[in-house]
């Protein structure tokens, strides 16, 4: 389904990101992509929502050379992806709700759709009573969930998370990573870039392990070992 | 597609009322330079008042001889009406030139005294000529003294006030000139700020921007919220402005006309709806045109 082929990154400072990457993930996959800061995980993550382009290589997503799109059907892309990241960036004019159901509004989606879903969303992520709040209003956990509601509203064929537990204690990460969990048994595959060691041995699920930009280890039921 | 424009309208009036630093910022610096805006605009009417009141001022009077009858002075005055130059031709008898001396020395002993100790009328009948522009009085005092009435006339005061009237010509030259150089100056030192305010709150919303990029939101769908938002801005800041500008108007219009005879209420109200289109232009354009360029870099990827 997402295919890194022979992907290198280097920035215009000459820094090297990625240098000659490639791996595939298959559909309803839960892959964690662990490393230390600077490793390329972020890097890897914003070249597949086309935020970036690669120096060389391909980046496959549904048989789709993700840097071949046009730019006027990038939205396209970035709409099948539903993306969480450490800090949530949510919309702070916007509501919780309003947050949520922004992506759906994006998609051209009717009011009832929406309205029906942002509710059901909500209850998944136990938000109903934060329905109406600011994100300068909820807490750290309650940000995250609602980022993670808005990733997951328009039923993405992926979900891409970086650092999504970044900034929240462990008994709301253990609640986040729960929900990804679950996302993922939905069929959904999901894509996570993490420091967590915890996290990533208690999912006991595929890890690529990156440094200093090249791909040092890719195992099923991994573990965290960074070196 | 009209779900679309109505998710922009609506998204853009919350962004308009919620987010109140950047509205707020916006909103303080579009009022100033409509502001200024409109008080360019006023300059620009007092200084027409001004001009045409000194132009008003200014007419060159042709004397006749005793001896010409008043039919022949109305010939004359008929010629001269015929003429582009010729705004207007006042006719003043003898007897109309003695009351208006009279009225106008009446409390001047030593003036009076000695006209009535003549006995009889001394002034001349005359025709007031009031051109359209003060460039235009050579060109009447020359066919005057070039047609065959010229033998009526027993003077034509041009010559005395020529130079006078030239400089008045060149003063108000000067002061369109300079209203305008201040209206453009003004204009552009308004512009360069409204747009660095709108480019400054656009560069703060540059991760908002970022998120609905990256959650699939079309370009237009990114800036039509921003731009509705600028129109709102420029719509309240038109309002606010003219609401301002009436107001300051009632608190100086007496002393101001009294100083000058120019009424800025009666102008204001008489202009509404023109300066309420122009700051409604230049708020909205602004608005837009800046939202448009500071936007544009945060959508390239």
């Amino acid at each position: 389904m997402i295919s890194y082929r022979e992907v290198t990154k280097i920035y215009p400072d000459k820094s090297i990101a990625l240098r000659d990457i490639s791996f595939d993930i298959a559909k309803g996959e839960f892959v964690s992509l662990v490393g230390k800061s600077g490793a390329g995980k972020t890097t890897l993550l914003r070249l597949l929502l086309a935020e970036e382009r690669p120096t060389q290589g391909q980046i496959v997503f549904d048989n789709l050379d993700v840097h071949q799109i046009k730019r006027s059907k990038l939205p396209e892309l970035r709409r099948s992806i539903g993306m969480i990241f450490q800090d949530y960036r949510l919309l702070d004019s916007k509501t919780a709700a309003e947050n949520i159901a922004y992506v759906m509004e994006v998609m051209g989606l009717d009011e009832a759709t929406i309205e029906r879903d942002v509710k059901e969303v909500l209850e998944i992520v136990g938000l109903t009573e934060r329905a109406d709040h600011y994100p300068t209003q909820l807490s750290g956990g309650e940000k995250q969930r609602v980022a993670i509601a808005r990733a997951l509203i328009h039923r993405p064929r992926v979900i891409v998370a970086d650092e999504p537990t970044g900034n929240l204690d462990p008994y709301h990460t253990r609640e986040v990573i729960n929900l990804l969990v679950k996302i993922n048994e939905l069929g959904t595959t999901v894509m996570l870039a993490t420091h967590n060691r915890e996290v990533v041995n208690r999912l006991a699920k595929r890890v690529l392990t990156f440094s200093e930009g090249r791909l040092v280890r890719d195992e099923e039921n991994g573990k965290f070992i960074v070196l | 597609m009209f779900l679309g424009v109505k998710r922009i309208v609506k998204s853009g009036t919350e962004k308009f009322l919620r987010d109140r630093s950047s509205t707020g910022a916006a909103l303080v610096v579009m009022v100033i330079v409509l502001f200024v805006v409109s008080t360019a605009y006023i300059l620009q009417g007092v200084a027409s008042f001004l001009v045409a009141s000194l132009e008003e001022s200014v007419d060159v009077s042709a004397y006749f001889y005793d001896a010409v009858s008043e039919e022949q002075i109305f010939q004359v005055q008929e010629q001269l009406k015929t003429l582009a130059e010729v705004k207007e031709v006042e006719y003043v008898s003898k007897d109309e030139a003695l009351s208006r001396f009279v009225e106008l020395h009446r409390d001047d002993e030593e003036i009076l005294e000695p006209l009535q100790a003549l006995g009889r009328n001394p002034l001349r009948a005359s025709l007031n000529i009031k051109a359209h522009e003060p460039g235009q009085y050579g060109a009447i005092a020359e066919f005057l003294s070039h047609t065959s009435f010229s033998e009526m006339l027993a003077d034509v005061d041009f010559s005395e006030r020529a130079p006078l009237i030239e400089r008045l010509g060149a003063i108000t030259v000067g002061v369109r000139a300079t209203i305008l150089a201040v209206i453009i100056a003004l204009g552009a030192i308004g512009a360069l700020v409204a747009f660095n305010t709108i480019r400054l709150a656009i560069y703060s919303s540059r991760e908002e921007i970022e998120v609905m990029r990256l959650v699939g939101a079309s370009n237009w769908f990114i800036r039509g919220p921003f731009l509705i938002q600028g129109v709102l801005v420029g719509v309240a800041a038109s309002c606010i402005t003219m609401l301002f500008a009436l107001g300051v108007a009632f608190g100086i219009s007496g002393q101001l006309e009294a100083f000058s005879g120019f009424n800025v209420t009666q102008f204001l109200l008489g202009n509404f709806f023109m300066l309420l289109l122009l700051q409604l232009i230049v708020g909205i354009g602004l608005g837009i045109i800046s939202s448009i360029v500071a936007i544009r870099r945060y959508l390239q990827v």
